[in-house]
């Protein structure tokens, strides 16, 4: 079959913007087979590759877009779910345009072939129509502990179930899923989707324990005395950060893992109906540039704030985002104030009323090669809101590194890796995602929680038959 | 799924429960909580674990039945079982080998001061206690606490039981009359740790109090439960929940513990899905 020569993607059918900021359904609505297959006939099927170099998990990119292009569908999903375990997740949340769709040779002129949404349109089409195929692991009796069930722990216990290991996830929460459940919302990755793909992660004969904190309820120590032969922490960046400036304790300021977390794990969305409440003023603002911080401003929307906004300091150029979710945002009507940085949240009676904020202007490249932003003195001013939401980031979580004799760990509190393998300082103790990149992406997450399984399994291998029995 | 292996009635509005959760009961201290959810659905709620038993692994929750969530809890019974229930969290008081202490327990704080003071005084402390409520059958574990402590002093709202008057009336009074304290651990409503505290910081005896905000996950990630103390933002689930009852904001805190005032009335008045 000659290629589709059209430089353009097959576009992904959405809600459009005025339905869609009325519910927490899916934005992008999915492929059809017929659509599907026309976008995988753009792949040129090359030798060279690209796209699966750029890919953190090594997806094998052009051999299920070509089980697409052949309407094998079936197939297509045994190819991709072979290198991923959590496919229709990575369709949605990968940042595809910096990773396997930016070398895509069809990107030199024209749009780069649309992996991502083939990916989804595998995985979707998959949980729909394919019983779940789980393939004959011989059990090894070997026991492995993995703390946090976010994307690069489900990964790493993934893997190693199908190496044969006897793998426990210890979850803090009483949901799996990590920032997949909590963070990233309904509307860009539905809940159940993520339930149904945890799913078949378990179904290769992982055991869960949830409620379980690592270094409180349990300390890793206490995991190799009971028999664990090895450790894989992936317990993220989950401690959110503040501004430090006047009023942040008002009534009415969130941090955006709060904010997210109330509406998407706890379902504030649907209050009363879910016990949990949370607080929307009309005017919103959202400090921050990231992935996070537009997932903030769009709920807030959803949840019937009229103004919203995103304060960042820098340019739009910098904005940490995925140029989609910027598009989003601004097709969603979320303004966005740049070159801003707040100073002081303004309150009456305890209660948040608005944001003082300085203009800014950009100067000489700091260390992160992005032009440093530099206050314009006398700039300030300030705007009305009853709700400001802190998304600027999160530190690692503590409770690990306080409880784990042995562990080193970076100033800002990430644990150190050798970068090959995933372990760290400590004998038999690996680590991936946030916890040691600090925020990064569920795909860098889960390329992290892959390489440590497989570090797991040669070290473990070696060892166990280095002792006779 | 956590068992409830009995519940108890303490007074009309306070009930007891044995939870059987062996990874909470095998490393607890005194001053850590628990996050439950009662059901699939719930909302998660913090509660300071009363007592545990690592040999049997059980802990113990005593709760006031005041909103949507523990009156849904107040449903269950022994036998039952209970969705979620996670720990233990916070911080371990941190007790010294003082010569006296006297504790302070206002209402259903009691709960929460009595593994407290047990263990004070098992570490050869002398305890005393000052036991405070609005009325009489709000007066609780007052027989437990006799075992070990050498002197209990009952204050009451409306003179039902022991002395008419709040629970700093009795501490200006023992002071005044000489007695001597190294420490004071007040653990009660808000208010009452705000005007004991006031109280202790004139009279320049250490305080320690137990703070329980509003959180969501207990683990450091939302930082609903952040407080300022000593000028400082803390988050009480992983920087306490016990404090300096002197360095603590409490007007901040009495404020951000309103912020669903409106939502947990609407909640209560709608019976919100009540079985």
């Amino acid at each position: 079959m000659a290629p589709n020569m059209s430089p353009k993607k097959v576009p992904i059918p959405e809600q459009t913007p005025e339905a869609r900021v009325k519910n927490f359904n899916e934005v992008a609505l999915g492929y059809t087979p017929e659509q599907a297959k026309e976008e995988a006939t753009r792949c040129l099927q090359c030798k060279a590759r690209f796209c699966v170099a750029g890919c953190p998990v090594n997806v094998k990119i052009p051999e299920f877009i070509k089980k697409v292009s052949e309407g094998d569908f079936d197939e297509a999903y045994r190819v991709l779910v072979s290198e991923n375990c959590l496919p229709a997740i990575c369709g949605r949340v990968c940042p595809q345009e910096t990773q396997c769709e930016i070398l895509c040779v069809r990107g030199k002129k024209g749009e780069p072939v649309a992996i991502g949404r083939l990916e989804r349109f595998v995985a979707d089409h998959a949980m729909e129509h394919m019983p779940q195929e789980i393939p004959e692991i011989k059990k090894n009796g070997i026991r492995v502990a993995v703390a946090g069930g976010g994307p690069a722990g489900l990964t790493c216990a993934g893997e190693l179930a199908r190496l044969g290991y006897e793998v426990t996830i210890f979850e803090a929460l009483h949901a799996l899923g990590g920032v997949l459940m909590y963070g990233i919302p309904e509307f860009r990755l539905p809940k159940k989707l993520v339930a149904k793909e945890i799913a078949t992660v378990m179904a290769l004969g992982v055991k869960i324990e949830k409620n379980v904190i690592i270094g409180k309820s349990v300390t890793v120590d206490d995991l190799f005395a009971e028999g664990f032969q090895a450790v894989f922490v992936g317990c993220g960046a989950g401690l959110p950060a503040f501004m430090k400036i006047e009023g942040e304790n008002l009534n009415g300021v969130y941090s955006a893992n709060e904010f997210l977390t109330r509406t998407n794990l706890m379902k504030a969305y649907d209050f009363p109906n879910s016990p949990t409440p949370v607080k929307t003023g009309k005017r919103v603002a959202v400090v921050g540039g990231g992935n996070v911080a537009m997932d903030a401003a769009r709920t807030a929307k959803r949840l019937g704030a009229e103004e919203v906004y995103i304060v960042y300091r820098r340019s739009e150029a910098e904005l940490p985002a995925r140029a989609e979710e910027v598009h989003h945002a601004k097709e969603e009507g979320v303004i966005f104030q740049l070159l801003r940085n707040p100073v002081k949240v303004l309150g009456k009676d305890g209660w948040v009323t608005g944001l003082e904020c300085v203009e800014m202007e950009l100067g000489e490249p700091d260390e992160s090669g992005r032009r440093r932003p530099v206050v314009k003195k006398g700039s300030n001013f300030n705007f009305p809101v009853e709700t400001v939401i802190i998304a600027i980031g999160g530190t690692p979580n503590p409770l690990i590194r306080q409880t784990t004799p042995g562990l080193e760990v970076q100033k800002w509190g990430g644990i150190i890796v050798d970068e090959a393998t995933m372990k760290t300082s400590k004998d038999g103790v690996y680590a991936g995602g946030d916890i040691v990149t600090g925020a990064a992406t569920v795909i860098l997450a889960m390329g992290a929680g892959k390489k440590a399984a497989h570090a797991i399994h040669e070290a473990l291998q070696k060892k166990n038959s280095a002792v006779p029995g | 799924m956590y068992r409830i292996l009995s519940k108890t009635k303490l007074n009309n509005n306070v009930e007891e429960m044995v939870i059987h959760a062996p990874f909470v009961a095998r490393r607890c201290e005194p001053g850590q909580f628990i996050i439950l959810r009662v059901d699939a659905e719930g909302e998660r709620i913090p509660l300071t674990i009363a007592e545990y038993d690592r040999d049997q692994g059980t802990v113990s929750i005593i709760y006031q039945v005041v909103g949507y969530t523990t009156r849904r809890l107040s449903e269950k019974n022994a036998g039952d079982s209970i969705e979620d229930f996670v720990g233990p969290l916070g911080l371990a008081t941190e007790l010294h080998k003082h010569a006296r202490v006297i504790g302070i327990g206002g209402g259903v704080g009691a709960a929460p001061l009595y593994p407290q003071l047990k263990k004070l005084s098992d570490m050869g402390v002398a305890v005393d206690l000052i036991l405070g409520a609005r009325s009489k059958d709000l007066i609780l574990l007052e027989e437990k606490f006799s075992k070990f402590c050498k002197n209990i002093y009952i204050t009451t709202d409306d003179g039902s039981y022991g002395t008419k008057g709040l629970v700093t009336d009795k501490l200006k009074e023992l002071v005044a009359r000489g007695e001597k304290y190294d420490e004071v651990i007040a653990i009660g409503p808000l208010v009452m740790m705000k005007f004991v505290s006031r109280l202790t910081k004139e009279l320049n005896l250490k305080t320690s109090v137990s703070l329980n905000p509003v959180m969501v996950d207990g683990t450091g990630m939302c930082g609903g439960c952040r407080v300022t103390v000593g000028g400082q933002t803390k988050f009480v689930c992983v920087d306490g929940p016990d404090f300096d009852g002197h360095q603590v904001d409490y007007d901040e805190l009495l404020r951000r513990q309103g912020m669903y005032k409106e939502e947990e009335a609407h909640s209560c008045k709608i019976g919100l899905r009540s079985v």
